[in-house]
């Protein structure tokens, strides 16, 4: 159909060509800016695989570090009197945090979501404070560090310990643990919650059995993802003193001891001047990214094997 | 035939009141009989339990029936009854500046079904909802007046709604399964009640007499949800009755069903009322005329404007607004 014929209904004539050519182009824009943001990362990953490539090595993972670059090369493994060296304090360290880190938060941020969804009356107070939690979600995590330091190394003197790193850690990721537990507890159904009342249930009862199983994929996938945000996170434990040169992993027998922690150890490394040391941080990058990726798959993993809706 | 049935009802209430409810129910009797025999086969397991709630009931009922009903607010008909297991006087609800409800005066009887309907939107649900207090759940929600259940105000502050709802259980408008297996889904109520010994059989009790345990019997480690839109509303039946409550409330139980699942849940409902006291939302005039003893017509702006026999309503209403109504004038 054309526009010389008679009918009364345009169907578009020339403008349709002009349209299509401008849906075209929108949507050009939109995939180039989607383009952008992924081969930028596949770019980055691409550089520090190739950087750390022939540096990771098994014994990367498992022994202490050096001040040495040439301790690192895998190379000269075989004469070192003192062993290879490697960033095995630094992972063990923040496996630990992230594990302390994980425990507090799983108390502290899903009380205060269910305190708030499920018992806390809809008062201005209460709006108040949920409005606060939006607000301290984007607060730059240096000030959660200075906040650390204060409050836990000084003013509880845990030191710069493990401790207080993960109660650092803890005060940085709440906010967002928080407000996405709310979002999981909203998401369920009222009518399950009639459901149960209606059957003689108490609000405890009705929390835990319904409330709780119902959320809970969402709650886990917030603080998996919310914990590999902490895992990378350098400012904050860098603030609370985490150490750069520790031989021997933390002891969690006594949480008030020194540790070290990847990012803590990777920024060191990037600083050095000695050029081997760019393939050493890169290395560490690497394993960091791979502990990051490994707990987002988690997180995703969960998410699709309860989520029924999908 | 029915004799059974009434046999054993007649031991359990020493009152009075069972001569109304016996008379109540033959009036609409013809339809019932068929159903009764087969009740009576699976309502016996159950017989011990209604035995002593049946002994406990008669004190309260003696003091206290017949609460006093003010002639103000009083709906055209017969709102007394005589075996009232539920009296609503003066009940007021709103919600925040917004009432809902205008002075509700009318009575529930025992062992029967009363069925409450009206246009949407004149507050039959809310009725309902504060029978059990579940309106406690909605924050805007403010009651006022009294609510007798066996003769004590379930508005007083003595009164714990959790307890309440034990014996007044409540099925809902959309079916509301538990996203749990079949099993899970009627063992909840008892679960959290504290009533799991015999877990087992109370589960297959409550699946028999909400007539679905020949369906499902296979499939009770199955998920309640891949169940039919029927199906699940008689999982929630059952999971209603699974604790044994004196009362039930339906909100429009057969409201998203198609007609075979609907006349399921209709026959269900006449035999559920061999053991329980039913209250019924619908706004489908046949159903209420087919399965309901009482019924109470509620219309427009929250009031109760009359309650009857069911066969009165419906042959011959003392309002002219409740006839209109029912001949489908309006609503
Ligand atoms: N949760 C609620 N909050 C505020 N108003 C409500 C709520 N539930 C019901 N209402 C209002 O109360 C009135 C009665 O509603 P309802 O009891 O649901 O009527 P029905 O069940 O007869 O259709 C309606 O005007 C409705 O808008
Ligand atoms: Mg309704």
């Amino acid at each position: 159909m054309s526009t010389d014929t008679d009918g009364e209904f345009d169907f578009g004539g020339s403008a349709i060509e002009r349209k299509r050519l401008y849906g075209k182009v929108f949507l050009g824009l939109c995939v180039s800016a989607a383009m952008v943001g992924i081969v930028a990362l596949i770019a980055l990953l691409a550089d520090v695989i190739y950087e750390s490539w022939g540096w990771l090595t098994w014994e990367f993972l498992t022994y202490p570090p050096s001040q040495v670059a040439d301790h690192f090369v895998p190379e000269n493994y075989g004469d070192l009197d003192t062993g290879p060296a490697g960033m095995y304090p630094a992972i063990v360290g923040s496996i630990y945090l992230i594990v302390l880190t994980a425990i507090f938060t799983l108390f502290l941020g899903v009380g205060a979501a269910i305190y708030l969804e499920e018992y806390a009356p809809d008062t201005r107070l209460t709006r108040f404070i949920e409005a606060n939690i939006t607000n301290l979600a984007g607060v730059p995590s240096i000030v959660y560090g200075l906040l650390g330091l204060a409050m836990f190394v000084r003013a509880l003197q845990t030191g710069a310990s493990l401790i207080a790193g993960a109660l650092t850690l803890t005060l940085l990721i709440l906010p967002i643990v928080i407000v996405s537990s709310q979002e999981s507890l909203r998401a369920v159904p009222d009518s399950m919650r009639q459901a149960s009342y209606g059957t003689g249930a108490t609000k405890w009862q009705t929390i835990r059995n319904v409330v709780l199983p119902e959320a809970v994929p969402g709650i886990m996938t917030g603080i998996i993802l919310s914990l590999s945000r902490a895992i990378g996170e350098t400012a904050p434990i860098l603030m609370v003193g985490a150490a750069v040169s520790m031989f021997t992993p933390p002891d969690l027998t006594s949480p008030t001891g020194a540790f070290s922690a990847m990012p803590m150890m990777i920024f060191e490394w990037a600083s050095q001047p000695d050029a081997a040391f760019q393939h050493i941080a890169a290395a560490g990058i690497v394993v960091l990214l791979t502990i990051l990726l490994l707990m987002n798959a988690a997180a995703v993993l969960i998410r699709n094997k309860y989520d029924r809706r999908a | 035939m029915s004799d059974e049935t009434s046999d054993r009802r007649t031991g359990l209430r020493s009152t009075l009141a069972s001569v109304g409810s016996e008379r109540g129910r033959f009036a609409i009797g013809n339809l019932l009989s068929t159903n009764t025999e087969t009740t009576g086969m699976t309502a016996n397991s159950g017989s011990e339990a209604a035995e002593t709630t049946a002994a406990e009931r008669t004190t309260d009922v003696g003091a206290d029936s017949g609460a006093e009903m003010s002639a103000a607010d009083r709906p055209l008909g017969s709102p007394q009854v005589d075996n009232a297991i539920i009296e609503s006087r003066d009940l007021d609800v709103f919600y925040g500046d917004t009432q809902a409800l205008q002075g509700i005066n009318m009575d529930i009887p025992e062992k029967q079904v009363t069925a409450l309907i009206g246009p949407s939107g004149c507050g039959k649900s809310t009725f309902l909802r504060s029978i059990n207090r579940m309106n406690d759940l909605i924050d805007v929600a403010r009651v006022e007046g009294e609510l007798h259940f066996h003769g004590k105000n379930i508005y007083d502050e003595d009164v714990d709604p959790v307890a309440l709802r034990r014996k007044i259980g409540m099925v809902f408008q959309k079916p509301n399964p538990f996203p749990k297996s079949i099993f899970d889904n009627v063992a909840y109520g008892l679960r959290v009640q504290g009533k799991d010994d015999d877990i087992e059989e109370q589960v297959y009790t409550a699946l028999e007499r909400a007539a679905l345990l020949d369906e499902v019997e296979d499939q009770l480690d199955e998920s309640g949800l891949d169940l039919s839109g029927g199906q699940q509303q008689r999982l929630c039946i059952a999971r209603a009755i699974a604790t044994d409550p004196e009362v039930i409330l339906m909100d429009e139980p057969a409201s998203a069903l198609d007609p075979v699942a609907t006349s399921k849940i209709e026959d269900l409902v006449e035999e559920l009322a061999q053991e329980y006291t039913v209250a019924i939302v619908t706004h489908n005039m046949q159903q209420a005329a087919r399965i309901s003893d009482k019924t109470a017509v509620f219309l427009t702006g929250g009031n109760l404007v009359e309650f009857d026999d069911t066969n009165r309503i419906f042959e011959n209403p003392e309002s002219d607004r409740v006839e209109d109504y029912i001949t489908g004038k309006f609503g």
